[in-house]
C-alpha cells in the first residue's frame, strides 16, 4: 500500500481541522478501510484516527436512544437497552461480519463501509465507483450479488451493511458535526443511490464527522425480525436481508417498518408495503401481498434473477417471524 | 461374539494426543514464512492484468527508485535459470507441455501471471514498489471459459487415460431402465490457512538453504537442484510444519524457482509469501469438469451398463490430468462399463490435485447418478448399492485385499437413523424446514511406497525416528509415534521423538495420495523391529522383550544403537486390489422459501484398515467431511471470462464453511486391518474423507426438496421455485 501519515487528534476540533485537508480519511475500526488500502482501492495521504473522541456511549434520551459513532458493533449488539427496545438492531448487528470484526467495527464506520462489488475491489477491472468513467464491470459481468432496485447505468453495486438496514427501518437519525455546526439527517437520506455519481456512497461531506445516531422510541420491540439469507451461515454478505418490524394489536397491524438489504445501493426502505400492511390482519396472506407490492419496479441482471423470487419470499418469511407465526 | 473380537482386534481406543499439538496452539510451531535469516529481503510480484498476449513495454524505473528496493526483475533482465535452458523440468508433473517459466520472454499466458518481481528490504516497501511497475500489453483474444470449449477436449496421451471399455457398454438395445445425466464441478481452490511461502538463502555460490511450504522436501530439493544444476545435497530444504496444503504444495511452482533465482542475484536471502489473491492465480486448483453418466439397469436394480465421461480444463501450456472416471470401472459389479476422459486447454494457470483429486469430482457424478437410479427404480439407495456390490475387482478380476464396504453402509445407516428417510422426496417437514437424508460413497487406492527411516536408541532412552516426510497437518508425527510405541511397547510415548520435514534426513515420499501412513508407517514399523532385533542380538539369548535400553547401552559401553531401513510393499500386493472406502451420510434441512441449506447431521464411515492413530484419524475424517460440504454447498472460483480474472479471489467471497455451517460430525471406523498392504494393517484416509461427500449432500438435498442440482455448488438460488 501507499505510504501515508497518521494522526490521532485529541478532540473533535482537531479532527474537524484535520479532515478539512485534502487527501485525508477518517479511520475508526479500520475493518474495511485497511482492506481497501491494501488493495490499492483507496490511497489516502493521511489517516485521521478518531478513537480519542468521546463517542462510545450508548445512552437513553427523552424520546429514544443515542448511540455514539464509535460504539463498537459488538457493544451495541449486546447492549441491554438496545436488546430490549430495539432487538431488530441487535439481530442485524450479530448477523453481520464475524465476532472478531464486530469487536473492531464502529457504528459510524459501519455506515461508511463500501460496497463489496468485486469490480470495485480489483484495480485491474473497470468500476465507475472506484475510477469514474471506466465503466461498470458488473453490469455485463458477474452480478449475482448485485442490485435489483435503484441502480443506474453507471453502477449496480449494493450497500453491504446489515446494521444500516435495521437503522433505516427504525427511522433513525444521523448526527453530523461540521466545522460550521451540527446537522441531523434522516438515516434513509444518509446513503445515496448511484445515479451519475456512483463514487459518492452517501451525503456526508468530506469535512464532516458522524458523531452518532438516534433511534426514536417505537412499539415494535415485541414483533421484529431480521432475516439474512446468505450462501453460508456466518461471515457472508446478504443475498437478501429483511428488517421487519410490526406493531400488532389484537391481531391487526397498527404500524409496520420494512427495509431490505442486498438489493440496492442503499438500505431499501419498503414504504409502499408498510402502508399496505397498516390496518390489515397479521396473516401470511397479508404478508405475501405486502411482499408482492414491495417488488414493484424490481429488475434483475444476468446472474441475480433469483432475487426477484428470493426477495418477496424473504419479506414474507421475515414478517411471519416478526408476527410470531413461526 | 463381536466381529472385532473374532478378528482379534482391540477395540478402537482413544489413542495418543497429537504430538505437536502444544507447539501449534502456543504458536511455537514454525511455518516456512516464519523463519528469520539475517539480511532478509522480500519479494513481491507485479502481475499481468491481461489474459493473453505480449508485454509491449514494461517500465520499472519508478519501482527501482522506490525506497528500500534492491532489484526489479522482468524478462528483460532476469538471469537465466540454468535448468530452463536445457528443458530440464524443475516442476513435475505435466503429461504434456511444460510448466510456466517466469521472466524468460514477453508472453503472457494467463491473467495474474507475474511480469515483474520486486526485491526490497521490507515486505511493505516491496509491495508498494510492485504497484509502481507499469506494463503495456498487446492483447490477443483469450478463452477462459471451459464450458465453451468442451467440444475441443482431447484424450491425453498415455495408456492411463485411454478410453476404457469392458463388455458392450454402448449397447442400450435391451436395457430396461436407463438414466442419463450431466454433472458439473466448478473450479475449487485449495485455500489452506497457510499461504504459499519460500525463503531462499544461498549460503555459498553453489549451496542453498530453503524454507518452503511444501508437501515434499525431497521433491523440492530435486526440483531446485535440477533448475540450478546443483547436486541435490547442496540444496537443504526444510518444512517442519505445513499449515494445510490439500495438494497445492505437491509441486514446486514457478514462483519458487523465481525466488531462488532472485536470492542468487541480490546475494541476500529472499522471502516470498504469496498474497491470498495470488494463491488463486499461482498454485493450482481443482479443475472445472463436466461429466456425463449413462446407466442401464434391470428393473430389480442390477446394473447392466455404465458409461462415465469427463471433460476437464487444463492450461494452454501444460497438461494436467487426474483419475476422474477411474472409480466407475470397479466400484460396482457391472458387466458393461466404459470410461472416457478428456482435457481441454484454456488460458488459465495450470490446475493441480486437490484433496480426493479426480475421484472427488468423479464420485460426485457417479454417486449422484446411482441415487438418481435408485429414485427411478423406487429402491433404497443403499439396497441398490448392495445389490451391485463388487465382491472381486471387476476391472482386473483380482480379489480385494480387504473390503468392508457393506459393513460401512450398515454402520453409517444405523448411526444417522437411515430408517427415518422417506423414499419420496419432499415428504418430511420440521419447523418449516424440509428434511432430507442422503448418502454417497468414496474410494481411493491403498498402496505402499518406498521410504527410509533411521531409528536410533539414544543413551538417554529416547527413541529417535528420522525421515524426510512432511506433515501437512494430518498428524503424521503422531501416527508414526503411535506405530513405534506399538513395536517398542516398553517405551512411553513421551520418549519417542519423530523428526521430519528436512531434506537431509533419510528419504520419504511427498505427503499426498493417502500414502504416508502406509508407506512411512511401514518403514517406521520395520525400522523399529530391526532395532529391537539388534538389541536382542546385543543382549544375547534369554534377553527380555522389554530390556532397559539405557542400561544395555551403558553395559555395552556404546553411545547409541541405530538402524536405517528402507522398506516398501511386498510383491504379494500385486495379486490383490487394495482400496480404502468411505461412506458419508448426511441429514440436511432446506428452507422451502429461501433455498437455504443447513447440514443437521453428518456421519462419515471409513473402511481404511486398522486405525493407527484414532484421534488424528478422527480429525482427518472431520476435515474431509467439512471440505466435502464446502465443495457441495459453497466453493466455486468464479472467473469473469471477459477479463479472464477471478471475481472472488479472497476468503470473504470464496466461501469455505465456517463453524456455523458445520454440525457435530460423527467419524466411524470399520477398523479391520489389511495386513497385505503393510504390517500395521492400515490404509490411507486423507482422500476418502472427502470423496463422495458432495454427492451425499446433493442426494440429501434432493431427498429434502425433490430438486436435483447437478452443478455444484448447491447455493440457495438453485433451490428456489
Amino acid at each position: 500500500m501507499k505510504q501515508f501519515q497518521y494522526v490521532r487528534p485529541a478532540n473533535q476540533q482537531g479532527v474537524l481541522a484535520a479532515i478539512a485537508q485534502p487527501g485525508t480519511k477518517i479511520i475508526a475500526g479500520g475493518s474495511n478501510l485497511v482492506d481497501l488500502m491494501k488493495h490499492g482501492v483507496m490511497a489516502p495521504d493521511k489517516l485521521v484516527d478518531i478513537n480519542k473522541l468521546p463517542l462510545r456511549n450508548i445512552s437513553g434520551i427523552s424520546n429514544g436512544l443515542h448511540i455514539g459513532a464509535l460504539a463498537l458493533n459488538s457493544q451495541v449488539a449486546e447492549d441491554q437497552q438496545v436488546k430490549t427496545k430495539f432487538p431488530l438492531l441487535s439481530q442485524a448487528l450479530t448477523a453481520g461480519a464475524s465476532a472478531q470484526l464486530r469487536n473492531m467495527a464502529t457504528v459510524g464506520g459501519n455506515m461508511m463501509q463500501r460496497t463489496r462489488c468485486p469490480y470495485f475491489y480489483d484495480t485491474a477491472m473497470p468500476c465507475n465507483k472506484r475510477a469514474p468513467g471506466t465503466g461498470c464491470g458488473a453490469k455485463e459481468g458477474f452480478n449475482r450479488m448485485h442490485a435489483i432496485f435503484g441502480f443506474s447505468d453507471k453502477c449496480i453495486a449494493v450497500h453491504p451493511s446489515d446494521m444500516c438496514i435495521a437503522l433505516a427501518a427504525l427511522d433513525a437519525t444521523v448526527l453530523i458535526q461540521g466545522r460550521k455546526g451540527t446537522r441531523h439527517l434522516k438515516f434513509t437520506d444518509f446513503h445515496r443511490l448511484p445515479g451519475t455519481t456512483p463514487e459518492l456512497d452517501n451525503n456526508l461531506a468530506k469535512d464532516e464527522l458522524i458523531t452518532g445516531v438516534e433511534i426514536p422510541n417505537n412499539n415494535f420491540a415485541q414483533h421484529s425480525y431480521y432475516l439474512k439469507v446468505r450462501d453460508r451461515a456466518s461471515y457472508a454478505f446478504a443475498l437478501i436481508s429483511v428488517a421487519a418490524a410490526l406493531d400488532i394489536q389484537n391481531g391487526i397491524i397498527k404500524d409496520a417498518r420494512l427495509a431490505m438489504g442486498g438489493v440496492a445501493h442503499k438500505p431499501w426502505r419498503l414504504t409502499t408495503a408498510e402502508q399496505l400492511l397498516k390496518g390489515k390482519p397479521a396473516t401470511v396472506a397479508t404478508f405475501e401481498q405486502a411482499a408482492q407490492t414491495a417488488m414493484q419496479g424490481a429488475k434483475a441482471f444476468k446472474d441475480n434473477a433469483f432475487k426477484l423470487q428470493m426477495a418477496p419470499a424473504s419479506i414474507t418469511e421475515a414478517l411471519t417471524h416478526a408476527a410470531g407465526l413461526v | 461374539m463381536k466381529q472385532q473380537e473374532l478378528l482379534n482386534i482391540p477395540p478402537l481406543t482413544e489413542g495418543i494426543d497429537r504430538v505437536d499439538g502444544r507447539l501449534k496452539v502456543t504458536g511455537a510451531a514454525k511455518y516456512a514464512a516464519e523463519f528469520e535469516v539475517p539480511g532478509m529481503t522480500y519479494a513481491v510480484f507485479a502481475n499481468s492484468t491481461i489474459t493473453k498476449g505480449t508485454i509491449k513495454t514494461i517500465d520499472t524505473k519508478a519501482a527501482e527508485r522506490a525506497p528500500g528496493v534492491l532489484a526489479v526483475f522482468t524478462y528483460l533482465n532476469a538471469p537465466k535459470v540454468p535448468g530452463y535452458q536445457t528443458g530440464g523440468d524443475p516442476s513435475k508433473p505435466p503429461s504434456g507441455g511444460g510448466p510456466l517459466k517466469l521472466f524468460v520472454d514477453n508472453t503472457v499466458k494467463y491473467n495474474g501471471q507475474p511480469v515483474a518481481m520486486v526485491i526490497a528490504d521490507s515486505f511493505e516497501r516491496a509491495t508498494y514498489a510492485a504497484s509502481l511497475v507499469k506494463a503495456e500489453y498487446t492483447k490477443e483474444p483469450h478463452q477462459t471459459d471451459t464450458s465453451k470449449v468442451l467440444d475441443k477436449a482431447a484424450t491425453p496421451k498415455g495408456p492411463r487415460f485411454a478410453d476404457y471399455k469392458r463388455g458392450t457398454p454402448d449397447d442400450w438395445q435391451s436395457v430396461p431402465v436407463k438414466l442419463e445425466a450431466e454433472y458439473v464441478v466448478p473450479i475449487d481452490v485449495h485455500n489452506p490457512m497457510e499461504l504459499s511461502a519460500i525463503i531462499a538463502h544461498w549460503t555459498a555460490d553453489d549451496k542453498l538453504t530453503v524454507y518452503d511450504k511444501t508437501q515434499g522436501v525431497k521433491s523440492t530439493q530435486n526440483a531446485i537442484a535440477q533448475a540450478f544444476k546443483l547436486p541435490p545435497d547442496n540444496v537443504q530444504v526444510t518444512a517442519k510444519f505445513v499449515g494445510g496444503a490439500f495438494g497445492n504444495a505437491l509441486r514446486t511452482w514457478p514462483h519458487e524457482i523465481a525466488a531462488v533465482m532472485a536470492a542468487k542475484q541480490v546475494k541476500r536471502p529472499v522471502k516470498l509469501v504469496l498474497t491470498r489473491d495470488m494463491q488463486f492465480y499461482t498454485v493450482g486448483y481443482r479443475p472445472y469438469t463436466w461429466q456425463k453418466i449413462n446407466i442401464g439397469a434391470t428393473a430389480d436394480g442390477k446394473l447392466t451398463n455404465l458409461v462415465h465421461e469427463a471433460r476437464a480444463q487444463t492450461s494452454s501450456f501444460e497438461e494436467f490430468t487426474e483419475g476422474t472416471v477411474n472409480m466407475t470401472r470397479f466400484m460396482y459389479a457391472c458387466p458393461n462399463v466404459g470410461t472416457i476422459y478428456k482435457i481441454t486447454p484454456v488460458d488459465v494457470n495450470t490446475p493441480t490435485w486437490m484433496r480426493g483429486p479426480g475421484e472427488a469430482t468423479g464420485a460426485f457424478a457417479l454417486e449422484c447418478a446411482i441415487d438418481e437410479l435408485a429414485d427411478k427404480l423406487n429402491m433404497d439407495p443403499i439396497e441398490l448399492r448392495v445389490r451391485n456390490h463388487a465382491d472381486t475387482d471387476p476391472e482386473n478380476g483380482k480379489p480385494f485385499s480387504t473390503k468392508y464396504l457393506k459393513e460401512a453402509y450398515q454402520m453409517g445407516a444405523d448411526k444417522i437413523g437411515w430408517q427415518n428417510r422417506k423414499s419420496k422426496p419432499r415428504s418430511v417437514q420440521e419447523d418449516g424446514w424440509l428434511i432430507g437424508y442422503g448418502m454417497g460413497s468414496g474410494v481411493f487406492g491403498a498402496g505402499r511406497g518406498r521410504a527410509t527411516v533411521k531409528a536410533t536408541m539414544q543413551s538417554d532412552g529416547v527413541l529417535l525416528l528420522q525421515t524426510s516426510v512432511t506433515d501437512i497437518g494430518v498428524g503424521t508425527g503422531t501416527a508414526m509415534t503411535q506405530i513405534a510405541s506399538e513395536v517398542f511397547t516398553g517405551i512411553p510415548v513421551s520418549k519417542i521423538k519423530f523428526e521430519l520435514g528436512d531434506s537431509s534426513l533419510p528419504p520419504s515420499p511427498t505427503q499426498g495420495g493417502s500414502m504416508i501412513t502406509s508407506t512411512v508407517g511401514g518403514a517406521v514399523h520395520d525400522a523399529c523391529v530391526a532395532l529391537k532385533e539388534k538389541f536382542q542380538q546385543l543382549i544375547g539369548n534369554g534377553g527380555t522383550d522389554k530390556p532397559d535400553y539405557i542400561q544395555v547401552l551403558k553395559d555395552k559401553n556404546i553411545p547409541q544403537l541405530d538402524v536405517t531401513i528402507t522398506s516398501s510393499g511386498n510383491s504379494e500386493m500385486r495379486n490383490f486390489s487394495s482400496y480404502s472406502y468411505s461412506v458419508h451420510f448426511v441429514q440436511v434441512k432446506v428452507h422451502p422459501k429461501t433455498g437455504v441449506v443447513r447440514i443437521n447431521k453428518v456421519v462419515s464411515v471409513a473402511d481404511s484398515g486398522h486405525i493407527v492413530s484414532p484421534k488424528t484419524a478422527r480429525s482427518q475424517v472431520i476435515g474431509g467431511a467439512i471440505g466435502g460440504i464446502g465443495m457441495a454447498l459453497m466453493e466455486e472460483g468464479v472467473i469473469d471470462h471477459r477479463f479472464g480474472r477471478y471475481v472472488n479471489a479472497d476468503l470473504a467471497n470464496y466461501h469455505v464453511p465456517v463453524h456455523a455451517d458445520i454440525p457435530h460430525i460423527e467419524a466411524l471406523f470399520v477398523n479391520k486391518p489389511d495386513y497385505k498392504v503393510n504390517p500395521m494393517g492400515a490404509k490411507g484416509m486423507g482422500e476418502i474423507a472427502l470423496i463422495g461427500m458432495s454427492a451425499a449432500v446433493a442426494n440429501a438435498v434432493y431427498n429434502a426438496t425433490g430438486k436435483r442440482v447437478r452443478e455444484l455448488p448447491i447455493t440457495p438460488d438453485k433451490l428456489l421455485g
